[in-house]
């Protein structure tokens, strides 16, 4: 009676053990990179503004005009 | 609208790997994996050429266009950059990609494969810009600091251009210009050979 008793138990806590698994999910992933959301960093080139794109884009024309193009400096 | 683009004048390359060092430093690349790298045509023969390449970040990738669990994304900018989180390491972009840009880590959690890694442009990945787990995943955003890429700003020569296809483009036909010298310096007819010098080689 006594192993029949284990034996039960045994089958029991294997039947159950699927119980605790959590569910798996497809595509939890964060939302796609969609261009730069305007968060500074203590990296940021200095004198353009985050968030703004037109500073932005006026940036990074300057940036490569003054140190890329060397017959305009 | 900015289109983010590299190019690299041979006339001005020196070989010195400079944008690869800097490409390396700036996002703690791991040994094994070059995003960028100099390649020397007809090396050690008199006018012999060597251009810096990576990825290109074309306006329509191949890479995008086989990547079976559509990883890949375009910025506004227009950067291809990928998803690591759903990279399956399968290599296909490597096929694909006529620059050899995709690389393949020998560690991490594919093991001999690894999950794909090519250059940003400097501008990182899907996490949230200059966060810790974008760095360690992708290397610095040096765009969204409002920077251009390390390699382009790091060039000795000023050879390999980076920014805006606009701009860059022009800053290298204004060089053109300056060498006396036009058109002839790039596109089919200088990659290939026009069909009149091939009748001229075949006479001779």
């Amino acid at each position: 009676m006594k192993r029949l008793h284990i034996w039960l138990g045994l089958g029991l806590a294997m039947a159950l053990s699927a119980c605790g698994e959590k569910a798996r999910t497809v595509g939890a992933d964060a939302a796609p990179y969609t261009g730069p959301s305007g968060s500074m960093s203590t990296f940021s080139a200095p004198g353009w503004k985050a968030g703004d794109k037109t500073s932005w884009e006026q940036g990074m024309k300057v940036r490569a005009q003054y140190g890329q193009n060397d017959h305009a400096r | 609208m900015a289109r983010m683009k590299f190019i690299c004048d041979t006339e001005r390359c020196i070989e010195c790997n400079g944008c690869v060092t800097a490409c390396k430093n700036e996002h703690e690349v791991p040994w094994g994996v070059n995003r960028r790298r100099v390649v020397t045509l007809n090396d050690g023969v008199p006018g012999e050429r060597s251009i810096s390449v990576a990825c290109m970040h074309c306006s329509d990738a191949p890479c995008m266009a086989v990547c079976p669990v559509n990883c890949f994304y375009k910025t506004d900018e227009g950067v291809v950059l990928h998803d690591k989180d759903v990279c399956i390491g399968c290599g296909y972009c490597s096929y694909a990609c006529p620059f050899g840009a995709p690389q393949f880590p020998s560690q991490g959690t594919f093991g001999v494969r690894g999950k794909m890694d090519k250059c940003t442009f400097c501008a990182g990945g899907p996490e949230a810009n200059g966060s810790q787990a974008e760095f360690e995943k992708y290397g610095r955003n040096r765009l969204a600091e409002g920077k251009l890429p390390a390699c382009a700003e790091m060039c000795s020569t000023k050879a390999l251009l980076a920014g805006d296809g606009d701009v860059v483009a022009d800053i290298f036909r204004n060089r053109v210009l300056k060498r006396n010298k036009g058109a002839e310096v790039w596109g089919w007819g200088t990659a290939y050979g026009s069909r009149s010098q091939a009748r001229e080689g075949g006479k001779s």
